[in-house]
């Protein structure tokens, strides 16, 4: 088998499993920071309990995170050597930097976020949550500003085929960057506000009334319905940003073949690359032009710019582009429909009606397909290439043989299909099971700056979880 | 001092750097994928109290393996698409090993009591498979990462030895951070997996030279093999105190516990100090070395400024974290 198409599903399949768990633990990092700080102030006991329940969750995707992470950074030499020995110069100090100030931080203050509430005083386990929280954030800045600098490449000259940095700032703070950063913090907060409003929802739903569990489902509601308006304006922004500097990709997105002035807004449609043609249209008028030029007349660019004298195809595959794209605007629609009615609800009649609750639960990982279709927009809609005008995704390719791809492409794909089933397993489990037993409860006296046993002293000992 | 003058040493400190990662993390991560490896021959009720030995910590000793990693890419960008294409499978297999390890523990945490018979035995495979998998790298990258049976034996055999030698460090570890009859049963593993770790040394020492006229050259010559002569001699002598102390454990009052941590850290040490030497200036064996494989010197530079400046910060909280877990292990609890 051809192994480049293997080692792109590969490479796909890895990432998007990867993508799954720092989505998570990105904003639950700070949504733990925040649990904290509030039983800190208030020494409110649920909101220690809400944080002792979200830490298991926590603990669980971080793992997760890990280990699909480091598989990601086996990739590049295994499957795409090419990509490292022309780009690397660029690539190779943002990784490094990613790891030096990321990967230790988090990974060495996570022991005593997870396991040292008994073993430090209370500041220093704020701190190190915070630490945690701040290592994840950049974690995502260092990797979205080399994924960003993929699509929108600057700051940099070609000497010999091999490409040399000139200007750092300009690399970093590259043209796509802050739209794409921003629109995956938000991302990730949304997946995190769905995530926890749907298992508290589930919490309610099966009697437990637990100030703890009404304090998360409140957290939720009330953090997806701030955060949506916001990230639909950020994704607009995004947009006019790509419309800029990759108009292909944009074209491919609104299913746009001539370019031309009154484009529809396509809600449903068929693009057809072979009869270079949509089927099953169903429009709204000047829609896309409306959007993207803020006029009806506005010009939109078309796929058929992208075709090259002798037919060669320069532009993305545009189906799965098209769907991309409205898999990730409908649910966020849908995000919007349900957090702001549940948002008024909760803070009116202090109680989501049982029908929205029920809806909640299902949403539980609605960002996680958002995010998905998003990802798969951006990255499908930059091929061919791989860094936008410098090198093609084919020419990045290794030299190992297509069984030899295959075969592990296999063992992957087992893998993550096992594991993702235990970690959906083991979530549902945790929530029936708190429901059923209640939360842990913190030790009496750990509020404020009061300091816990020292270090050594913490010699009780009671059955683990 | 103009800036470019260092630019000729860069590639040195950066296989400086990427041999210091190497080595903390076969110290940090071996002793992590031993107790792994331990869980076989471990009674059940002691399991708890294994994993709590490393609950905190195996997380950040990983990450050195994605830093070495990382500068062998960053640093040495052709050779290292040479090295992961020529170990695409053992890499892949490691790979997995590492998910299944790093999952199980997580998963054991939280799973209900009639299902931790699983966990247990996917953290035990993929404890040793990483061990295994990483030996036999180790293997194939002495004889030049060349193919054909015999380096797929001697492999093979390298990756025993490998993993024996994480299973002794873990015991050394165990030895340290335990007490009572756990404590004990360390000590027994410890015995009995030091016996392979010689070997494994002992056989890449001899294959290393056999493979490589360069090598052999490098050794055997007149004023090296003399000046040389210590670090065998060393590595013996501390073999041989470890299995005497051994034989005194555990004692009494516990005073000795680290001393065989610290005895199998010199021996690695050791170990990786010939490999260094042998193979010295090559990155890929007899192929390319690390002044031909090196990036643009102003990337390095960039990246050493880095790390010049968060390295020991790194290595100073992880200290603070060694330090919060002091002691002998006891139950984790996030609460
Ligand atoms: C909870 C997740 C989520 C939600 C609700 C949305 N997005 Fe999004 N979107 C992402 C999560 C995401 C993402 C996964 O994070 C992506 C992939 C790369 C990126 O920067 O963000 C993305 C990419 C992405 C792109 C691709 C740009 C490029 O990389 O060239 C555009 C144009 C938009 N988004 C626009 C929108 C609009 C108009 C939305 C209105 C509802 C929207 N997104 C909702
Ligand atoms: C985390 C979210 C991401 C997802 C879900 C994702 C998904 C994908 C997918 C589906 C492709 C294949 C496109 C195709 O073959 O048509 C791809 C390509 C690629 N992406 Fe991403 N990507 C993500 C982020 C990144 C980042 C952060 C980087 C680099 C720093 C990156 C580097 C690449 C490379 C090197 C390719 C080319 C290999 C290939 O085509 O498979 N991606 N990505
Ligand atoms: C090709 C691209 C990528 C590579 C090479 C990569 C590499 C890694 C590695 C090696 C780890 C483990 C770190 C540890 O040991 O603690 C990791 C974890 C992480 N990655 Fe990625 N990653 C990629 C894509 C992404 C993307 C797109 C994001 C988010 C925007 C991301 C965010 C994170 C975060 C936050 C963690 C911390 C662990 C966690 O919270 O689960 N990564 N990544």
């Amino acid at each position: 088998m051809d192994p480049f198409i293997l080692s792109r599903m590969q490479f796909g399949a890895n990432i998007s499993f990867h993508i799954l768990f720092p989505t998570i633990t990105i904003a639950l990092g700070w949504l733990l920071l925040y649990f904290k700080w509030r039983f800190n102030r208030s020494g409110d006991e649920a909101w220690m309990q809400a944080y002792f329940f979200w830490v298991k969750v926590f603990a669980l995707s971080f793992a997760l995170g890990v280990v699909s992470g480091i598989t990601m950074s086996f990739q590049f030499g295994t499957n795409w050597p090419g990509f490292m020995e022309t780009v690397g110069n660029i690539a190779g100090p943002l990784l490094a930097y990613e790891v030096l100030t990321a990967f230790f931080l988090e990974a060495v203050f996570l022991g005593i976020m997870l396991f040292g509430f008994r073993r430090v005083s209370n500041r220093v386990h704020t701190l190190a949550t915070f630490l945690v929280a701040f290592g994840t954030t950049m974690s995502a800045f260092w990797i979205i500003v080399l994924n960003s600098w993929m699509h929108t490449p600057v700051g940099f000259e070609i000497r010999n085929g091999v490409v040399h940095a000139t200007d750092w700032l300009a690399i970093v703070f590259n043209p796509s960057m802050p739209y794409r950063l921003t629109h995956m913090l938000i991302a990730s907060g949304l997946t995190v506000a769905f995530l926890v409003a749907g298992l508290s929802a589930l919490r309610w739903l099966v009697g437990d009334r637990s100030a703890a569990v009404k304090k998360a489902l409140r957290t939720g509601v009330f953090l997806g319905a701030l955060l949506i308006p916001v990230q639909i304006f950020v994704g607009d922004l995004h947009g006019l940003n790509t419309l800029e500097h990759q108009p292909a990709k944009v074209a491919a997105m609104e299913g746009n073949w001539e370019t031309r002035g009154n484009v529809p807004l396509l809600l449903f449609a068929w693009p057809d690359e072979e009869a270079r043609t949509n089927h099953f249209e169903l429009a709204v008028p000047n829609g896309a032009s409306l959007i993207l030029k803020h006029e009806a007349e506005g010009v939109v660019p078309g796929l058929n710019d992208f075709v090259a004298e002798d037919g060669t195809i320069e532009h993305p595959p545009v189906a799965p582009v098209f769907w991309g794209f409205r898999i990730m605007v409908g649910t966020g629609m849908a995000m919007l429909a349900l957090s702001w009615p549940g948002a008024w609800f909760l803070w009116r009649k202090d109680e989501l009606p049982k029908l929205l609750a029920i809806a909640f639960v299902p949403m539980a990982f609605s960002g996680w397909i958002a995010t998905l279709a998003g990802w798969y927009v951006t990255e499908i809609g930059r091929q061919p290439w791989l860094v936008s005008g410098v090198l093609t995704t084919k020419d990045a390719l290794g030299p190992v043989a297509g069984g030899m791809v295959l075969s592990t492409f296999l063992m992957y794909l087992l893998t993550y299909a096992v594991l993702l089933f235990a970690y959906l397993y083991v979530l549902t489990r945790l929530t029936l099971k708190a429901a059923k037993d209640g939360d842990n409860r913190p030790d009496p006296g750990a509020a404020g700056e009061t300091a816990l046993p020292a270090p050594g002293a913490n010699a009780v000992l009671q059955p683990g979880e | 001092m103009e800036i470019q003058q260092i630019y000729p040493y860069l590639p040195l400190i950066f296989a400086g750097v990427m041999g210091l990662s190497i080595l903390v993390y076969v110290v940090l991560d071996g002793f992590d994928l031993g107790v792994g490896i331990l869980f076989a021959a471990a009674p059940v009720k002691h399991r708890d109290r294994m994993i709590a030995s490393i609950g905190p910590f195996w997380d950040a000793n990983e990450t050195w393996l994605v830093l070495a990693i990382g500068i062998l890419l960053v640093a040495f960008p052709v050779a290292h698409g040479v090295i992961l294409t020529a170990l695409y499978l053992p890499v892949a297999i490691m790979l997995i090993g590492l998910i299944a390890r790093g999952v199980a523990f997580e998963f054991r945490a939280k799973a209900r009591a009639d299902e931790k018979w699983l966990w247990n035995r996917v953290f035990f495979a993929g404890s040793t498979v990483t061990a295994l998998a990483q030996g036999y790298m180790l293997g194939a990258y002495v004889l030049g990462l060349g193919d054909g049976w015999t380096t797929v034996l001697f492999s093979m055999l390298v990756a025993l030895c490998l993993a024996a030698s994480y299973a002794a460090i873990g015991a050394a570890w165990l030895i340290y951070k335990t007490e009572g009859e756990l404590q004990q049963l360390s000590v027994s593993w410890l015995k009995r997996t030091l016996i392979l770790t010689l070997v494994g040394m002992a056989i890449i020492s001899l294959a290393t030279p056999y493979a490589s006229p360069r090598i052999f050259e490098k050794w055997f010559s007149v004023p090296e093999i003399i000046a040389l002569a210590p670090l065998p001699i060393t590595t013996a002598v501390l073999f041989g105190f470890l299995f005497w102390q051994l034989g005194h454990m555990p004692d009494r009052e516990d005073r000795y516990s680290l001393i065989p941590f610290l005895v199998m850290t010199a021996i690695m040490l050791l170990g990786f100090a010939g490999l260094a030497y042998s193979f010295y200036p090559y990155v890929v064996p007899d192929k390319i070395t690390i002044y031909e494989a090196a990036a643009a010197p102003e990337s390095l530079l960039i990246i050493l400024a880095g790390t010049l400046f968060v390295l020991p910060v790194i290595i100073g909280y992880s200290i603070f974290s060694y330090r919060v877990f002091g002691g002998k292990a006891t139950e984790l609890r996030y609460d």
